[in-house]
């Protein structure tokens, strides 16, 4: 394999790892800012219960997303400097005001949500919780307009070989951007609202904190029944996007190699880059072309328009797709089955039904990774859409040698690390939202940062260790 | 139409990054670095909690001093990431293991020994890995038409290695300096003495690269010992001197903030070496900063919002430091009330 290859392999396992977190931190942000106003306007104590034992998952989360983030700036330099080095001008800033706008206003108010609760005046608390999803909806906004342009460039001219911003708002505001920014965040909202889902049918099956676990289901399956059909409508909105930008991407998708009208939905088939057809084909005549023109003679160009070079692999982009599209009717199936099931009183008793949200809740997390696979993949062969090649982005002074070797570092190391965090969260849940009132006086906001909001206190024992500095100093040596 | 020149504001502010990341994430990886050495686990509790709740603060300025090069001076960017391929990537895995070690560790029925092994070794492994990529600074690197020319295993050279080896000592003294200011009792005594032995070491480096360095490069030594230049930079040299004998007279008396301070004021020195000597080159030794200057547009499109955005941040950080004043605690946080 080549030092372009491995690269690209490298890329993917870590940006992959990566946006799990994200995907799950986006949400969680949001919900536990939801749970803290809803607390401080009702006064239920059930939403601070739960807000609490969702903040400890999210510190742990959001300890490894940082971790895992730090990584990926340095991908770009490491592995993809000429693509850097000719892009910076445009999209670098982009990712420096992530850096300033976001991952500061996060760590800055972290602190005071993780450890404040009993410090700071319930407002200040609630803002706390407000500002910390914001700063994640921050930094998807970067990032996402980074990666945006990445597929539909515009603003720029091209000088000596570098892209030159000649607007930054046309940068920013890119044609895919706001489709792809409603259409990923939209994504970390109902991937997270799925976990909690499932938790909550979690708990009620194994018949424990039940009034937590209606609470759950009850507020994300509202959410889902308005943010799934929603993010249907968004997914179709950012297709037509995509066929007007980026039709070879569209034609992958959807596996059409003959450019025509009245073109079938392509519902499974085994792509053949070779041969240029498809094997196995399974398709319904006539609707591809009324959903991706929303015409019923609507013209959708096939792959064989564009020469073998400038297509990605269609097999790839295919599946991740179907998979995409697949989940997304599974999740439509359950939040139906569940809104059948509302009026007939028998939400929380249906056993079946709380199965099967239990079995749903990582979904959202596989659609997530099949989605941006879907749009990275199917924007190869370019890192700036066509017009600079992937090939000529990688760093000209890497071996396979070099590449392998690091690539196996990173898949140790994370499998290592995220195998532990996984561990960790799961015994988080397993213990649950029982969050006795315990030594929350003497719990500091001494102690801000992420995960050590990770431990909960089993045991309301109030421990008296005698250490220096807390015993006012008289064993002080000096 | 005639441009603000950013390029010296730039580069004065990224310059403020990557110190302030050595001077304070210094302390915490040279925590670490001790870490294993001291064999009572309870104050190793301690010494973990003196900088708990202040160390991802302290990295968050890696991110802003690899993110800003990335966005301002993108040509050196391109060529100095994938000359230390391999220390960066060891600095990550080194940075990712600790990172998460601080946290795993303190969780129930987490396995003590396994993330106390993490966190002392990926401490060790994230500081070596700088001193390399500091001493790639010195050594240069193989550059052609803006691209890199050499290979990813330049780095395994003595200069860079030594360097390496430089970096793990001084971030030992910080970390040592830093435990004599936040611990007491028997703590803070072997603080004191591994303090003691390790600056030796500190000044052997220090002095070992002020040769060195002139003695290689003829530019960098035109740079020091032409007229007036020498006269200007000659307070460095000096001023070190007299910190170093500072450093010596206080780390065994009653003094508990001096040391540190002291130990902070010669990273800031020998930082402030480094920049005299490389000065305009981001990327020695052939590329300057306005070489590799991303395009002025981008530019002032940054500024607007670091120069709105940097000062908040400021006042955060001295406000945090400030809620964590005061001895450590084994209860990850300070007794300070």
């Amino acid at each position: 394999m080549s030092a372009l290859l491995l690269s690209r392999l490298q890329f993917a396992w870590v940006i992959a790892l990566h946006i799990l977190l994200p995907a799950f931190t986006v949400g969680l942000s949001c919900y536990i800012a939801t749970l803290e106003t809803l607390w401080w306007a009702t006064g239920r104590d059930v939403y601070r219960r739960l807000s609490a034992f969702w903040l400890r998952i999210f510190a742990v989360s959001f300890g490894m997303g940082v971790v895992s983030g730090i990584v990926m700036p340095f991908q770009f330099g490491t592995n993809w400097s000429r693509f850097v080095a000719a892009t910076s001008s445009t999209i670098g800033s982009l990712m420096a005001y992530e850096v300033l706008t976001a991952f500061f206003l996060e760590s800055a108010f972290l602190g005071v949500l993780l450890f404040g609760r009993k410090l700071v005046p319930q407002w200040a608390h609630v803002f706390s919780a407000i500002f910390v999803a914001l700063g994640t909806l921050m930094s998807s906004f970067w990032i996402l307009a980074v990666n945006s342009w990445m597929q539909t460039p515009t603003g720029y001219r091209i000088v000596d070989g570098k892209f030159v911003p000649d607007s930054m708002l046309a940068i920013i505001f890119n044609p895919s951007f706001p489709y792809r920014l409603a259409h990923t965040v939209t994504a970390f909202l109902v991937t997270t609202a799925f976990v909690v889902l499932g938790t909550g049918a979690h708990y009620l099956l194994t018949g424990r904190w039940r009034e937590e676990a209606h609470v759950m289901v009850k507020m994300s399956l509202w959410f889902l029944a308005v943010m799934v059909p929603v993010q249907v409508a968004i997914g179709d909105a950012h297709g037509l996007n995509t066929r007007e930008y980026q039709p070879v991407k569209l034609a992958a998708m959807e596996g059409l190699w003959d450019t025509g009208r009245r073109v079938p939905a392509n519902l499974f088939s085994i792509p053949d880059d070779d041969e240029e057809r498809n094997h196995f084909e399974i398709s319904i005549p006539v609707l591809g072309s009324i959903y991706l023109t929303h015409d019923p003679n609507g013209l959708v160009r096939g792959l064989k328009d564009w020469p073998r070079a400038d297509r990605p692999v269609v097999p790839i982009v295919f599946f991740a797709f179907h998979i995409m599209v697949a989940i997304a009717l599974l999740m439509l199936a359950t939040i139906v089955w569940g809104l059948v099931l509302w009026p007939k009183r028998k939400l929380y008793g249906s056993r079946r039904w709380l199965a099967i949200c239990r079995a749903a809740s990582p979904l959202g997390f596989i659609a997530v990774l099949a989605g941006w696979t879907t749009t990275e993949a199917g924007r190869q062969p370019w890192t700036v859409y066509g017009l600079m090649r992937t090939a000529d982005s990688v760093t000209p002074s890497l071996t396979t040698g070099d590449v392998t070797l690091s690539l196996v570092l990173y898949v140790i190391s994370y499998l290592f690390i995220f195998g532990a965090g996984g561990v960790l969260i799961a015994r988080l849940m397993r213990i649950g939202p029982d969050v006795p009132e315990r030594e929350r006086a003497t719990l500091d906001r001494r102690a801000a940062r992420p995960l050590s909001a990770a431990q909960p206190a089993h045991d309301d024992r109030a421990k008296a260790p005698v250490l220096p500095g807390t015993t006012g100093g008289d064993d002080d040596a000096a | 139409m005639t441009q603000l020149d950013l390029v010296p504001l730039w580069a004065a502010i990224l310059g403020f990054a990557v110190l302030m990341y050595i001077l304070l994430d210094g302390f915490d990886l040279g925590v670490g670095i001790l870490f294993l050495l001291r064999k009572n686990e309870a104050d190793r509790d301690i010494m973990m909690a003196s900088v708990s709740p202040v160390w991802d603060f302290n990295e968050t300025w890696l991110v802003l001093g690899g993110g800003g090069l990335l966005a301002v001076f993108p040509g050196a960017f391109a060529i100095i990431l994938p000359a230390v391929y391999f220390p960066v990537l060891l600095m990550l895995l080194g940075l990712i293991f600790r990172g998460v070690a601080f946290e795993f560790r303190g969780v129930p029925e987490a396995n003590k020994r396994l993330w106390n092994i993490a966190f002392a070794c990926g401490s060790v492994l994230a500081s070596f890995a700088q001193g390399v990529i500091v001493g790639m600074f010195i050594d240069g690197f193989k550059e052609a038409g803006g691209v890199f020319v050499g290979t990813s295993w330049d780095w395994v050279s003595p200069f860079p290695i030594f360097a390496g080896f430089g970096v793990v000592a001084g971030y030992a003294l910080q970390g040592a300096t830093w435990l004599i200011m936040k611990t007491q009792g028997s703590l803070q005594v072997w603080a004191r003495r591994v303090a003691q032995r390790v600056m030796g070491l500190v000044f052997l480096f220090i002095a070992a690269v002020s040769v060195f360095t002139p003695w290689f490069s003829p530019r960098i030594a035109e740079r020091w010992f032409s007229w007036p230049n020498l006269a200007f930079f000659a307070p460095v040299p000096l001023v070190t001197l007299l910190l170093a004998g500072l450093l010596v007279r206080s780390a065994d008396r009653e003094r508990e903030v001096l040391p540190f301070v002291c130990s902070v004021g010669l990273f800031f020195l020998s930082f402030s070496g480094l920049v005299i000597s490389l000065w305009p080159m981001i990327a020695p030794p052939s590329v300057t900063l306005w070489q590799a200057a991303a395009a002025p547009v981008s530019h002032e499109f940054l500024m607007i919002g670091t120069a709105f955005v940097l000062p908040i941040l400021l006042v955060y950080v001295v406000w945090s430091y400030w809620v964590f004043r005061g001895k450590a605690t084994a209860e990850g946080g300070y007794g300070h009330e």
